[in-house]
């Protein structure tokens, strides 16, 4: 037991009590930088990034308070994101900001919610985030909304009768959206094939060939990029016919650099589109290319290119909610901010943002696109809306 | 009479610890990197303990402790998730199949028995191999425990691949170190008594110990067990730490991590591995953190080289190539912390009986 | 029916070529040092990275032969580190410094990517696509099990017919006996590791041009299953290991194809429970005695 006394002294020696500084508010960036979904990850932290450099302060009891961001890598990893979560209440969070993939922000959830820090999820989608957790927001669409959507467009767009589904083992995000499009697809009175892989999986070739011999008239494949451009390569040198259909992770510049020159039909559903009409959304992405094309390593972080994201849109509106928030709670005190958080509205970038019970954003719109196999863009196709889909 | 003062000794030195551990919880808070590290900390000692008993003590060079754990560690969550959550957290499985719910501790002690159960069942066939076989055998169960735990099929009992959460958790540092100091304790018995210098003999000459008559597979499969039944009790401690749990992390590279503690603490040492544990966790969670974030040093001007996201890990994992490599008994070697306050007399007599 | 069943033997056969080639280092370190080389799929990785980096700089064709040199280098050093101050350490402080370099090698190339996957360079003419049948694949796929033969091949030639190969086979007959007898164990050793290390790069090169991401993790996988390929070929047994890993890559396609996905990973292990149970020594393993 001399051990533990032992050890104990040691830490508390080493323990370097964190002095608050005495007028910041500290916000917390809980993002994968590595792992799977590290490229994503990059892009949302960019978008909170130029909302950061746009309001850089905040008026909490007359008093103005410097906005400092703690950003933090989870490295799209369930276990690592609980240390993650765990460093950003160590520093002292007010709130916190992400993340990018649904896994991570339900097992970061436990970790907020213990500390009664408010967190806003700015893409995760599965409805898991928010149902399971008191202090989870979201400012995006949920994973049945989007299944749906992607389930009707096949339908229509297509004339899909038989879907093959390929999912990720133990991969939150993908086995949910999954789900939700193959339960949407068989009402419509589809067939569904479905599958999984593990994680780490190279050879993609099998499944592919699965789907052929299945008689798929299209591929759902909401995986993460990193597994994405693996089976676009393998696709394209299959010469496979059928258009793969994918979910939010899909809008990235990894797909476009995976699918240049190919033959394949790409198409996914995303939060929001460049050449949206408001006015808000024009000035955003106006202001966000040029700051990008000012910070080459935030260009860099963003693939190389100044094509804006719908994670960096989510992002800048969530660090805009969790300002107002801070605004209404009148505090850098988390609990209040939560209290408040809740009644919290505002006009942003990927539409008007307001929060129902559980916590999710009332949003009603996804938009479809496809990628441009020779000008490397992504092309606009359609909008979808709730209403739209009821009738 | 002396036996007696040695229990009081230990007696007093554990409540000590107890109310250290209040006072720095209240003290720092319970949310603070020291507690949190201490909480990690504990379970990660008992879990290498565990690990210990088998590759220090028994000899057995067995790499299926993260098998072990993740089926601890479902346990206690399958069985503990209230009710009113299950409908959220088995969202693809209507709520999954199983309509009730146990206590805490009942989960637990659910947590280790089915783990060890399995061990049972695994060890009549793999405990018959030697060495590397063995390790690559056990390797390839845990491998296979995590397969089946995320097949769709088992769904609506595991939550196939999904997250599982809202099984109660512990809030405060206590708890953790009330289970894992009674585990410990109880494999510290173990090894103190006959089966433990079995154990200690099989390590050191299989051929020898047949001869004298040790059962050699029934002490193989009682060490395999009953290390497999505290891997799977600090399988659900881990997942109660986490808050939520999930197959994909019980990878062959946790059993590794665990492995390496054990190595850096001193094969056949229970305060080495203590010890060992609570630095490894220490280090990688909160020292050497430090290590991860670009520092400017003399006001801006010069920028500290290497120091970016993943150093920290480098330089952790060669200190350990190091200490593998030249301090190869570890910490403690095969000694323990009681053993260096040991008046000289009873040295002596130890010596001897060696 | 054929035509079904083509895709599937071809993706089959050329990922079990690709396992053989980093099968064989496996075996023939086991065969020589008995010890289970856990870094060796992560050689096979750091392969891969120097591919991803070295391209941006140099053309293919250069830059080909220096991966493998880099690759051979790193195996040989790894070997002169982390085993040889073990020599006469027992077997296990030997395979948990082999667990030590594969942790170091993946945290070290986790910190110099960033943890993010990186795009394999094309490599002309076998990134292309080819048709046979219905089925559509890439030249790689077509070249690796024939390149693979070829390898072992003459890598068997070598074993046979030279005298750094009599002096392997010596070594793994019998370590001590082959030292009194006046062979160099060190290079002995070290030419082991040469020979595991190029095959490896090999294998890398055709690896990725056919699944063109590489991650830090990536290796640890393919790792395993060459490592059941060798237990299942008889571990120091070329051969062996070659036609294990055939197996090994067919059975694992079979699988997927009849929709038992989760489990493509799972056989792999119950294979190799299964061959150790029932014949530890493999197919063509010679059978050896626990010596006292």
């Amino acid at each position: 037991m001399k051990k533990i006394l032992a050890l104990v002294m040691v830490l508390v020696l080493m323990s370097a009590a964190a002095v608050a500084m005495a007028d910041t508010v500290k916000i917390g960036v809980f993002e994968p930088a590595s792992g799977d979904n590290g490229a994503g990850g990059k892009q949302e932290v960019i978008g909170i990034e130029y909302a950061n450099s746009l309001v850089p302060t905040v008026e909490v009891g007359g008093k103005t308070y410097d906005v400092e961001l703690v950003i933090v890598d989870n490295q799209s990893a369930t276990d690592k994101a609980v240390s993650a979560a765990q460093e950003l209440v160590d520093a002292g969070v007010s709130i916190v900001l992400g993340s990018y993939g649904s896994g991570v922000s339900m097992a970061g959830g436990e970790v907020f919610a213990d500390a009664e820090v408010p967190a806003i999820a700015c893409s995760a989608t599965n409805p898991g985030v928010t149902s399971l957790c008191d202090y989870y927001w979201r400012v995006c669409f949920l994973d049945p909304f989007q299944g749906t959507v992607m389930a009707n467009f096949a339908k229509d767009e297509f004339g899909a009768k038989t879907a093959y589904v390929l999912s990720q083992l133990g991969d939150d995000y993908t086995t949910g959206l999954a789900t939700y499009f193959a339960k949407a697809f068989e009402s419509m009175g589809g067939t569904v094939i479905n599958e999984q892989f593990t994680e780490g999986t190279s050879d993609y070739t099998a499944y592919l060939n699965n789907a052929i011999n299945g008689g798929a008239d299209v591929i759902f494949c909401p995986t993460s990029t990193t597994v994405a451009s693996l089976l676009i390569n393998q696709a394209a040198s299959m010469n496979i016919a059928m258009p793969l259909l994918a979910g939010d992770t899909w809008e990235s510049s990894v797909i476009l650099d995976a699918a240049k020159g190919t033959n394949l039909t790409v198409c996914m559903s995303t939060f929001f589109d460049e050449n949206d009409g408001n006015a808000v959304a024009a000035e955003f992405v106006q202001g966000f290319k040029a700051w990008l094309n000012a910070n080459a390593d935030k260009k860099t972080n963003n693939g190389g290119n100044d094509i804006v994201a719908a994670v960096s849109a989510l992002g800048y509106d969530a660090y805009m909610v969790a300002i107002e928030a801070i605004k209404a709670a009148d505090s850098i005190d988390s609990v209040a901010i939560a209290e408040a958080l809740p009644s919290v509205v505002t006009n942003g970038v990927t539409g008007s943002i307001s929060f129902d019970e559980i916590g999710d954003a009332n949003k009603d719109m996804a938009y479809i696109k496809k990628a441009n196999t020779e000008t490397v863009a992504f092309d606009f196709v359609k909008t979808q809306t709730v209403a739209e889909l009821a009738q | 009479m002396k036996k007696s003062t040695k229990n009081i000794i230990n007696i007093v030195l554990i409540a000590l610890m107890f109310v250290v551990l209040y006072v720095l919880e209240q003290q720092f808070g319970r949310r603070s990197m020291l507690v949190t590290v201490l909480k990690k900390g504990a379970i990660y000692a008992l879990i290498a303990v565990s690990m210990n008993l088998l590759n220090g003590f028994t000899g057995l060079f067995s790499l299926g402790q993260a098998g072990f754990m993740l089926v601890g560690a479902y346990t206690y969550a399958v069985l503990t998730i209230p009710m009113a959550k299950r409908m959220a957290v088995y969202q693809y499985y209507d709520g999954g199949i199983i309509n009730f719910t146990v206590p805490t501790i009942v989960g637990i002690i659910a947590a280790g028995l089915l783990a060890a159960v399995l061990a049972w069942l695994i060890g009549m066939p793999v405990l018959r191999l030697k060495s590397d076989y063995l390790a690559i055998a056990t390797l390839g169960f845990a491998e296979i425990i995590r397969a089946i735990i995320q097949w769709d099929t088992l769904g609506p009992i595991t939550n196939g691949s999904n997250l599982l959460k809202t099984y109660p958790t512990f809030k405060s540092v206590i708890p953790v170190f009330i289970a894992a100091t009674i585990c410990i304790a109880i494999i510290v018995f173990l090894i103190n008594s006959t089966y433990g210098r079995a154990f200690k003999a099989i390590r050191d000459d299989e051929i020898a110990a047949e001869a004298m008559g040790i059962n050699l597979f029934h002490h193989k499969q009682m060490a395999f067990v009953i290390s497999s039944f505290f891997a799977g009790i600090g399988g659900a401690l881990l997942a109660m730490y986490q808050g939520s749990l999930q197959a994909n992390a019980f990878k062959s590279s946790m059993t590794y991590e665990i492995l390496l503690i054990v190595v850096i603490g001193g094969m056949g040492s229970i305060s080495g591995s203590v010890m060992a544990s609570f630095l490894f966790i220490a280090c990688s969670e909160w020292w050497l953190r430090f290590l991860d974030t670009e520092m400017m040093l003399f006001g801006g001007t010069f920028k500290v080289p290497f120091l970016r996201s993943g150093f920290r890990m480098v330089v952790f994992s060669i200190v350990i190539m190091i200490v593998v490599l030249f301090f190869r008994k570890g910490i403690m070697g095969e000694k323990e912390l009681w053993d260096l306050y040991k008046p000289r007399k009873n040295k002596k007599v130890e010596g001897n009986k060696a | 029916m054929f035509d079904k069943i083509l895709p599937y033997l071809l993706s089959g056969i050329s990922v079990g070529g690709q396992y053989a080639l980093i099968a064989v280092g496996y075996t023939m370190v086991y065969g020589i040092l008995r010890l289970i080389n856990f870094a060796h799929g992560d050689i096979f990785t750091a392969a891969g990275f120097f591919m991803v980096y070295i391209a941006t700089a140099l053309p293919v064709q250069i830059a080909i032969p220096l991966v493998v040199v880099l690759t051979v280098l790193l195996g040989v050093t790894v070997e002169r580190v982390a085993y040889k101050p073990l020599r006469s350490a027992p077997r296990m402080s030997v395979m948990i410094s082999a667990i030590g370099v594969s942790y170091l090698l993946q945290n070290l190339m986790w910190y110099v990517t960033g943890g993010l996957a990186k795009q394999y360079p094309t490599i002309p003419w076998i990134s292309n696509s080819i048709t046979i049948g219905k089925a559509t694949t890439k030249v790689v796929t077509l070249i690796t099990p024939v390149l693979t033969i070829l390898l072992v091949i003459a890598l068997v030639t070598i074993i046979q017919k030279t005298k750094i190969g009599m002096a392997m086979r010596a070594v793994s007959k019998d370590f001590e006996t082959a030292q009194l007898m006046g062979i160099k164990i060190n290079s002995v050793i070290s030419t082991t590791f040469v020979i595991g290390s190029l095959l490896a790069a090999v294998g890398s090169v055709l690896y990725f041009s056919n699944y063109t991401s590489v991650t830090p993790t990536v290796g640890a996988m393919p790792g395993l299953k060459a490592f059941v390929a060798a237990v299942f070929g008889g571990i120091g047994s070329i051969p062996g290991a070659v036609i294990g890993a055939f197996i090994i890559g067919i059975c694992e396609n079979i699988i997927k194809a009849l929709g038992y996905t989760t489990f493509s990973d799972a056989f792999t292990f119950a294979l190799l429970i299964v061959i150790l149970l029932f014949k530890p020594t493999g197919l063509f393993g010679e059978k050896t005695s626990e010596k006292v």
